[in-house]
């Protein structure tokens, strides 16, 4: 990564706020401001394209909020969170943002955030993917699931989601007879989704509780389930009593 | 139920108190002439614990005559007549146990003929005894009452502070605030004058703010004006994203609604429908009159995906409870989602500024 150089993007909905980056920007030539998106959208195509090393980051924005589009992006370059809201501040800690400017801000703040952003630069990163994923405050749920392919990114709303499928360093989400794939362990999806909702039938799967239409037998002692699109998924035995535990609760 | 079997440690306590009366009657009617020592307690212990019970069923006609509000005449016939009725159905009672004694212990026979002459004592013993227990349920009632005041108290003045707290986070938002600052701070280096105007935008907005929350009830001219001042505002920060349409019926503007009412609904609409779409979209805002009720909708497109479009109802919750205070049920709330299209639907009763007082 060079150090003299830097490739910046700009992410927020409001043109002000775009425009006062720029500004302060506009003192440091060693900085090239690579793009400037309005939504969650624009920034995973132009980060993706452009791989800028730094990205100042809004967090209320359309379409995907400032964590979700950290956790498609991932944490392999300097992150400035830039929010009104304080409220977000200790989660992005959790994610290694360097920085996190509350509006409004200053142009000495600011300059304290670029310095945070080069030392950064000249050092190491932390592991992408499982951050962003485990930054969650711990009360709350996956309400959506979202995943990038290529420059494209698909929202799962959680009911939408069939089943999981693990696969090596990656999960498959089914939902509505396709499938995605996303850089996740099934451990941290499985902790990140809502335990009455979603269970873990086996080791590489985890299952959607309202999808399930039967469980039956198989062989001795083995069992799978039936979703109610006619997946069959097999359930290992402490999966099946997991199953059973569960299906007795909720009747 | 009478308050002394609510706890069985006061209910201990109160017959504890039986057991001075108890000795003070052995004492008065032993005697050469009068009964043994025996003879009294056998007698006394049975008929004391017969009209301590007696003596609670006090508490009804005390709670039925209350000290404040009663006549002194009433007062003192009720319970003089109660305590004489009483008073001579005890001493019958010690007359009819003194004749049961002896079928049981041949020892105590000729007790009735002994004790005929303390009949006297025990009728004005019944009849002090239940004068007693009268004061003693009135001190007792007005210990309630004391309390259940002061429990009501409280429960007024916690219900007071909560609604301020509402009413002043229901005012503005800080995050509106802080947006706001960061776009003047943003507009200062190169359109000065646009900073400066919104500087003053802003001012408006919190003083009107200030002005019309503090009263009961502002009109919908007013509420108007304040939206209006606030969407300028947002319109700076979010620009050709945020378009408004108006169509407020001009036999409405009169109307008598709470302050800030209306506000929340539109930050609402922005906030959780027009902030979260790329292109923006269009809030529409309407009044029109039918016969005594005027019906306000606000109207906003939103994205179906997105998470904050849900998170709608505290803000709403608020709204509805405003409502419910003022008007009863002369107030209706409705939200209709539709499509990509969020409806909010208030119809309040044109006439309601008479009925308060």
């Amino acid at each position: 990564m060079t150090a003299e150089r830097i490739r910046a993007v700009i992410v927020d909905d409001e043109e002000l706020a775009r425009q006062m980056l720029r500004e302060f920007l506009s003192t440091h030539p060693e900085i090239e401001i690579a793009a400037e998106c309005a939504n969650g959208f624009e920034a995973v195509k132009a980060v993706t394209e452009l791989e800028p090393n730094l990205v100042f980051l809004d967090i209320q924005m359309p379409k995907l909020n400032g964590f979700e589009v950290l956790e498609l992006i991932g944490t392999d370059r300097a992150i400035v969170f830039v929010t009104a809201y304080d409220e977000f501040a200790i989660r992005a800690f959790d994610v290694h943002a360097v920085d996190y400017l509350l509006k409004p801000f200053n142009a000495e703040r600011f300059e304290t955030a670029l310095l945070r952003a080069k030392q950064r630069l000249g050092g190491t990163f932390p592991a992408p993917v499982e951050l962003a994923s485990s930054a969650r405050p711990p009360a709350e749920f996956l309400e959506r699931i979202v995943v990038r392919d290529g420059t494209r990114v698909h929202i799962i709303p959680i009911a939408r989601l069939d089943y999981a499928e693990a696969q090596d360093d990656y999960v498959a989400l089914c939902s509505e007879g396709r499938k995605h794939l996303k850089q996740q362990t099934i451990s941290s999806l499985e902790a990140a989704l809502d335990p009455g909702r979603f269970l873990r039938i086996h080791r590489s799967y985890i299952v959607n509780l309202e999808r399930v239409t039967k469980i039956e037998p198989y062989s001795k002692d083995n069992y799978v389930v039936v979703l109610n699109n006619g997946t069959q998924l097999p359930v290992s035995r402490s999966g099946y009593a997991r199953l059973r535990a569960m299906l007795e609760q909720r009747s | 139920m009478h308050p002394l079997f609510a706890r069985p440690r006061n209910l201990g306590l109160y017959l504890l108190a039986w057991v001075p009366v108890v000795l003070m009657l052995i004492h008065s009617m032993h005697g050469p002439e009068g009964l043994t020592r025996l003879e009294a307690l056998a007698l006394t212990v049975p008929l004391c614990l017969v009209y301590a019970f007696v003596c609670l069923a006090a508490w009804y006609p005390c709670r039925a005559t209350p000290l404040e509000t009663s006549g002194f005449l009433k007062l003192l016939l009720t319970h003089l007549t109660a305590a004489a009725v009483l008073g001579a159905y005890w001493s019958y009672q010690a007359k009819e146990i003194a004749i049961a004694l002896p079928h049981l212990w041949p020892r105590f026979a000729g007790m009735d003929q002994r004790l005929a002459k303390y009949y006297a004592l025990l009728w004005i013993t019944g009849v002090l005894l239940y004068v007693m227990s009268v004061t003693f349920h009135y001190v007792l009632l007005a210990e309630q009452n004391a309390r259940e005041a002061q429990a009501r108290a409280l429960e007024a003045r916690v219900l007071a502070r909560d609604a301020e707290l509402k009413a002043l986070r229901a005012q503005v938002n800080p995050h509106f605030l802080f947006n706001c600052l960061h776009s003047i701070s943003a507009l200062t280096a190169t359109h000065a004058g646009k900073a400066r105007e919104m500087c003053i935008l802003l001012a408006d907005f919190l003083r009107a703010t200030l002005r019309l929350g503090g009263k009961e009830t502002i009109t919908l001219a007013e509420e108007l004006a304040l939206i209006r001042g606030y969407l300028a505002i947002e319109k700076v920060r979010l620009g050709a994203r945020l378009r408004m349409e108006e169509d407020v019926k001009n036999d409405t503007t009169g109307l008598q609604l709470p302050p800030l009412l209306l506000q929340p609904l539109i930050e609402n609409a922005i906030r959780h429908g027009i902030a979260n779409l790329p292109e923006g979209g269009v809030i529409r805002l309407s009044a029109e009159r039918n016969h005594d009720a005027v019906t306000i909708s606000v109207e906003n497109s939103f994205d179906p995906e997105s998470p904050s479009a849900l998170k709608t109802g505290l803000g709403l919750e608020n709204i509805r409870q405003r409502l419910n205070k003022r008007y009863g049920r002369d107030a209706q709330i409705s939200l209709v989602t539709e499509g990509d299209c969020f409806l909010v639907k208030l119809q309040l009763p044109l006439r309601s500024a008479e009925a308060e007082i």
